[in-house]
């Protein structure tokens, strides 16, 4: 190896390394306010390349089916509690927010369908698509079991990405996708080609994290959240509305999934299966840092990224094994130097 | 008087349907119209449909072709044979599209001794008691990397680089290579893998270059295999690029585009059988076959699958025309003869390959089954 091929490798693993920051501050989010590890995040990235490459090729994005099918279904379990604890007169409300906001753009994709729309409208109706879907399955699936234990939270979302990576196989068959390239240029820094999609997508990770930095610091909601993610209970005692502030972390993380989606669409091919992967990568970022630090979730997974591409220079063959191995010392590390704080379940 | 002349008739009615049946040759088709394998397995019926609109009758006698679907599960696959064979009395047994549900139906062949041309690669070891049941009509992995591996050998290339898939499909194409390697093919120079998963490959495109050699060789499949060649075209690499059949494949071409341009694959003939010179063995059947599946299906036959269907028929035919010597059909001895002139014929042609089965083998093809074709702007084009 010499200077230039590490150079190459530091590169492209730096690119890899910022998809996974995006996606690991993303499990870090969702994971301090609600204590859901959300196993199918990296699904939802995938999926965004998938429909992002569907509407490319022309074709009607089976996420539109998915994300009208999930909204009819939680309009439905939320009317029920509302009627059932008499609150009636927030229906019109819960009909606005789960299912007439998810289906507009799902509406606008299925009316186009056919047509080739400009790339920033395809990129923006793209995202716009993925929004709904993890608030949605959070009202569905983890909102009635939202005081379950961390462990049983973790089991449904195991569960819940089989499910969702089944769907995928159904809605966008067995074929890889790969999309156009947003950026088309390379220049040489220092005698090493770069090409500026990584630029773009370095960009792109330090872009989010400093608007989520500024959300957090900043704004009401952002430190509702974060107070939220320090004590339910007293958050609660406060005002602050934890079903609110979980729907709010769902959305935060699904933009940066969605992201995520779209910057990786150009440089892979992605297949339904394919988000599992990324996002267990990602995972290994998020336990660096812990599942509660995002600076060092962003220094872990970058970690991770640059590790992957060495390990993949030196040995091939055993890259999975050398990324996913450092988990062992990262994880004693932690184990001996952390306070042991006991989680406080009759607060 | 009328009740009369209709119950005469009916009952002659019934005696000619009697005898019509027992002159009837019975095959029975499984393949996966639905489940997970049906993007193969409907490839699979469409040469099925070709092959019977191709020739349905054998010396005035009527064949009659079954159809079941299934669902790329191995134990549906075990009792559609198993229906077929007790409930249908089949003659011969075609089938089907995953190499679970292929070996499922072997087993049920054997056990019942009925015929059995399997349109997947199966290996299962040839039962103690005598020769097997079953033949497989596909070309073999080992054969499709050899065959690629002699013409780099022709084309003068001494070095090449490897990357593959990091499952055993990577490992056939890899072993396959280090075998012609040492028969004095193109030196082996780097052994990279990938997963089909992996966001990235510039490492394993990176070590390659490093290694510089003349030529590439690709251990991958379909829409994933372009990877690595994108990959090295990105790092400046200007060797020709090698390849199997796994790139045959229309994603492949698309997400290739101008980096898969050139590439060379061994493929069955059937894939260009329109650019075959006219002495090829595959011209004429090949052509009836084009023909026949455009007329059945609408469009054009652009995948090896169906042609494995359709050689399976024609190498049913062939075998069930010395059987009619012998005995009649839906009987155990006509199975038996079936069976016995599969291995007793002689280079049966068919779209993929010339046949010479023997009871000592499942595969009967060799090196004329596969030709070589070449990427050029977005088409196969053969190379001679």
């Amino acid at each position: 190896m010499n200077a230039q091929i590490a150079a190459i490798l530091a590169i492209d693993g730096i690119a890899s390394g910022a998809i996974y920051v995006l996606i690991a501050i993303g499990f870090v989010l969702i994971f301090a306010v609600t204590r859901i590890i959300f196993v199918p995040f990296g699904d939802i990235a995938a999926f965004t390349a998938l429909t992002l490459a569907s509407l490319e090729n022309k074709h009607l994005p089976g996420t539109v089916g998915m994300v009208a099918f999930l909204a009819v279904l939680a309009t439905l379990m939320e009317i029920f509690s509302l009627w059932r604890s008499g609150a009636t007169g927030k229906i019109p409300r819960a009909l606005l927010f789960y299912l007439v906001l998810p289906l507009i753009p799902a509406a606008v994709i299925w009316l186009t369908a056919g047509t080739l729309l400009p790339t920033p409208l395809r990129l923006f109706l793209t995202v716009a698509v993925i929004l709904p879907i993890a608030p949605l399955l959070n009202r569905i699936v983890y909102q009635p079991i939202a005081d379950a234990t961390v462990l049983l939270l973790l089991v449904v979302s195991v569960a819940l990405h089989f499910a969702m990576s089944g769907l995928g196989l159904l809605f966008f068959g067995p074929e890889g996708v790969r999309t156009q390239s947003l950026v088309d240029f390379t220049t040489i820094i220092a005698g090493t080609p770069v090409s500026g999609q990584a630029m773009l997508i370095l960009g792109s990770a330090i872009f989010f994290s400093f608007l989520l930095y500024l959300f957090f610091n900043f704004t009401l909601y952002g430190k509702a959240l974060h107070a939220t993610a320090i004590n339910r209970t007293g958050a609660r005692l406060m005002g602050i509305r934890p079903q609110q502030a979980c729907t709010i972390a769902f959305l935060l993380s699904s933009v940066l999934a969605a992201v995520s989606g779209i910057l990786i669409a150009p440089v892979n091919t992605i297949f339904y299966d394919s988000g599992f992967l990324i996002g267990l990568k990602s995972f290994v970022g998020a336990i660096i840092g812990g599942m509660v630090s995002f600076p060092v979730t962003a220094v872990g997974s970058m970690f991770v990224g640059i590790l992957e591409g060495f390990a993949a220079f030196l040995s091939s063959p055993f890259k999975d094994v050398i990324v996913f191995s450092i988990l062992i010392p990262v994880l004693l590390w932690r184990s001996y130097t952390l306070v042991h704080a006991e989680e406080e379940d009759e607060e | 008087m009328r009740k009369l002349v209709f119950g005469v008739s009916a009952f002659a009615g019934l005696l000619l349907a009697g005898t019509a049946h027992a002159q009837e040759i019975t095959v029975g088709f499984v393949t996966s119209l639905s489940g997970p394998a049906s993007s193969i397995g409907l490839n699979y019926e469409k040469g099925m449909n070709a092959a019977y609109a191709y020739q349905s009758e054998l010396g005035g006698v009527k064949i009659k072709l079954i159809k079941l679907d299934d669902g790329s599960d191995p134990s549906q696959a075990t009792k559609n044979a198993r229906k077929l064979v007790e409930q249908d009395k089949v003659d011969v047994m075609i089938g089907t599209s995953s190499a679970p549900g292929t070996n499922a139906m072997l087993t049920v062949a054997n056990e019942l001794k009925v015929p059995f041309f399997a349109v997947s690669p199966v290996s299962v070891p040839i039962p103690a008691d005598g020769h097997p049941w079953g033949i497989s009509m596909v070309q073999t992995p080992p054969l499709m990397v050899k065959v690629i591996a002699d013409r780099m050998k022709r084309d003068g290339i001494k070095t090449v680089g490897f990357i593959g898939f990091s499952d055993s499909w990577g490992d056939l194409v890899y072993n396959g290579a280090k075998a012609a390697e040492a028969n004095g093919g193109p030196k082996v120079l780097t052994n990279e893998r990938y997963a089909r998963t992996d966001t990235s490959v510039t490492a394993q495109a990176l070590k390659v270059v490093a290694a510089s050699p003349e030529a590439f060789i690709n251990g991958g499949s379909a829409t994933q295999g372009a990877l690595p060649l994108l990959e090295l075209r990105k790092l400046g690499f200007k060797g020709p690029f090698y390849g199997t059949p796994s790139l045959l494949n229309r994603d492949f071409v698309r997400i290739g585009a101008k980096a898969a341009e050139g590439t060379q694959v061994s493929a069955g003939p059937v894939v260009v059988t329109s650019q075959l010179p006219n002495d090829h063995f595959a011209k004429k059947i090949g052509t009836a076959f084009h023909d026949s599946f455009k007329k059945v299906n609408g469009g054009e036959a652009d995948d090896g699958f169906s042609g494995y269907a359709f050689d399976a028929w024609v190498v049913f035919l062939e075998a069930a025309k010395v059987a009619m010597t012998k005995a009649k059909p839906g009987t155990q001895e006509f199975r038996q003869a079936v069976m016995d002139a599969v291995y007793a014929n002689k280079n049966v042609a068919g779209v993929h390959a010339v046949y010479n089965f023997t009871p000592k083998s499942y595969f009967g093809v060799d090196e004329r089954s596969l030709v070589v074709v070449k990427l050029v702007d977005g088409k196969w084009v053969y190379q001679p």
